[in-house]
């Protein structure tokens, strides 16, 4: 159970969160819809611990993270896999090697470790020999899947998904989108998922949180966000230029 | 007058937490696990690699050293001191800091522009959430390859500088080489040699630091790669130059 209260972030002289208040429940799908810019990626990064928030609180299984000193807070971030925006795959290591960074366990043998890595990449759909390549050879989809089975392989007990198809052409999307419910159902593990794709909110999710101008504005199971009254929503959603919202 | 505040303000802060990570990264080398892959292959990528660069530095400057100590020694009968003159200028002062320089231009760059590119594609980040701290994994085995390579290179650019003078004295002014050695060897103190080691270790560690410090604060994708490697490289050298001068002063036996 994550309980976000009243978070407040600010850099320089601009407002990003202004008191979001949010519940992720155990083992459940919640994703976080919102425009360009309105500060899903910066939410994110706090939830983890990345980010220190201006006032607010963000309680994981009822520890306060924001109160965390730094060496307590690389221990609670091992309960996490991520999955970043770009892939954040390391450049400088192979395919092979990168999803084995995430195995957090220090005695296993290199045998264990590379049927632990074979095993996270077929879960992702892709073939074993991908092991040797190195990141910057692989498309944007293959990338991302990459992420995703460095993620898994850490075993996380929450796993977060920033934006996991954008750019991607809509079957790349949607494999993405069963893998996201695959990766959830198997293993009991919350997920959190930001995204900008409607398609992907309502088929994955179990909870759907919109963020706009610094706040939570409404949240719900999809069907309440599809037939919602806000103003503001209804224009995300439809994915129309003229309406209430600003954006920046 | 407010831009003058906070422009001290911010070379403050900055240069706080230099000193800390300077300090940090150096502690978190010997904590383990030790990074032996990756400091080896900093030693060579940076080390190694720099052989080049630094055998020409150090045999033209020896040379013209020597051109001009003899043609400015002979206008009062001197020149037989031509060896003492570029051994000891050479060891003490020209080595280390043009050295330094040239480190800082080929390593500072390629280490803000390294981890620069490492934040904005989030990979710092990603480091973080598999509970790594970037200053152990990134910078510590940076500043062991530099901490040991600034001061051998040193020692070779030394030793080459030394026999570019020798040489360019023998062929240009036909000075005997026998000359050379016997008054470069009369003047010449280990202290000379070591005085511009011992600088030169503190030269690899601003190197080392600065270079990954500016790379760690990239803001701003590619542009901002590009303005951290300038920074990196501007600020490495002028701090080489400066404290140059105080490392002089201070070190024992550097001035005799
Ligand atoms: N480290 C930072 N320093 C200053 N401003 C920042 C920083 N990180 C984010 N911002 C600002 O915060 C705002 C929100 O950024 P964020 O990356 O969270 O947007 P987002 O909702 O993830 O957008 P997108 O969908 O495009 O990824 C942006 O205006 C951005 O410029
Ligand atoms: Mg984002």
């Amino acid at each position: 159970m994550i309980q976000i209260r009243d978070l407040h972030k600010s850099f320089a002289r601009k407002k990003v969160l202004a008191g979001v208040d949010l519940d992720i429940e155990p083992g459940q799908i919640t994703t976080i819809i919102g425009a360009s810019g309105s500060g899903k990626s910066v939410l994110f990064k706090h939830i983890i611990g990345l980010l220190k928030p201006d006032s607010g609180s963000i309680r994981i299984d009822g520890e306060d993270i924001t109160k965390l000193r730094e060496r307590e807070l690389y221990r609670t971030v091992l309960k996490f896999g991520m999955v970043f925006q770009g892939g954040a795959l390391f450049d400088s290591l192979t395919v092979g090697e990168n999803v084995a960074f995430g195995i957090m366990k220090p005695d296993l043998t290199a045998a264990e470790v590379s049927r632990i890595v074979s095993l996270s990449l077929d879960q992702v759909g892709l073939p074993d020999d991908i092991n040797q390549v190195m990141p910057n050879e692989l498309s944007g989809g293959m990338k991302k899947r990459v992420a995703i089975a460095r993620a898994i392989a850490k075993d996380p007990q929450i796993i977060m998904y920033d934006e996991p198809t954008t750019g991607l052409d809509p079957i790349m999307a949607d494999i993405i989108n069963n893998l996201i419910i695959k990766v959830n159902g198997s293993s009991k593990i919350t997920s959190i998922v930001i995204t900008h794709n409607m398609v992907s909110a309502y088929k994955i999710s179990d909870k759907i949180a919109v963020l706009y101008d610094g706040r939570i504005i409404e949240s719900g199971v999809p069907d309440d966000i599809k037939n919602t009254r806000n103003p503001f929503v209804r224009q995300f959603i439809e994915g129309q230029a003229d309406g209430p919202m600003q954006i920046r | 007058m407010k831009f003058i505040q906070q422009a001290l303000l911010n070379f403050a802060r900055n240069s706080g937490e230099i000193f800390a990570i300077s300090l940090k990264s150096t502690a978190f080398i010997f904590k383990p696990p030790l990074n032996f892959r990756r400091i080896i292959n900093h030693l060579y990528l940076d080390g190694i690699k720099s052989i080049p660069v630094i055998f020409l530095m150090s045999v033209f400057t020896g040379g013209v050293l020597a051109l001009q100590s003899y043609y400015a020694l002979q206008r009062f009968g001197a020149e037989v001191f031509t060896g003492s003159l570029v051994g000891v200028s050479l060891t003490k002062e020209l080595i280390p800091v043009l050295s330094g320089l040239i480190l800082a231009g080929r390593v500072s760059a390629s280490y803000s522009a390294e981890i620069g590119t490492m934040v904005v594609t989030e990979q710092v980040d990603a480091l973080f959430t598999f509970g790594i701290n970037p200053l152990k994994y990134l910078v510590s085995p940076r500043v062991a390859a530099l901490l040991v390579m600034a001061p051998l290179l040193t020692l070779f650019g030394d030793f080459m500088g030394i026999m570019g003078g020798r040489l360019v004295a023998a062929l240009v002014v036909n000075q005997n080489p026998n000359l050379y050695d016997s008054q470069l060897f009369s003047a010449l103190e280990i202290w000379d040699v070591l005085s511009g080691m011992i600088k030169s270790v503190f030269f690899g560690l601003t190197i080392a630091v600065i270079g990954s410090y500016f790379g760690l604060k990239t803001e701003g994708g590619a542009k901002g790669v590009g303005r951290a490697t300038t920074t990196a490289v501007v600020v490495a050298s002028i701090i080489i130059l400066i404290s140059d001068f105080f490392w002089t002063k201070i070190l024992p036996f550097s001035l005799r």
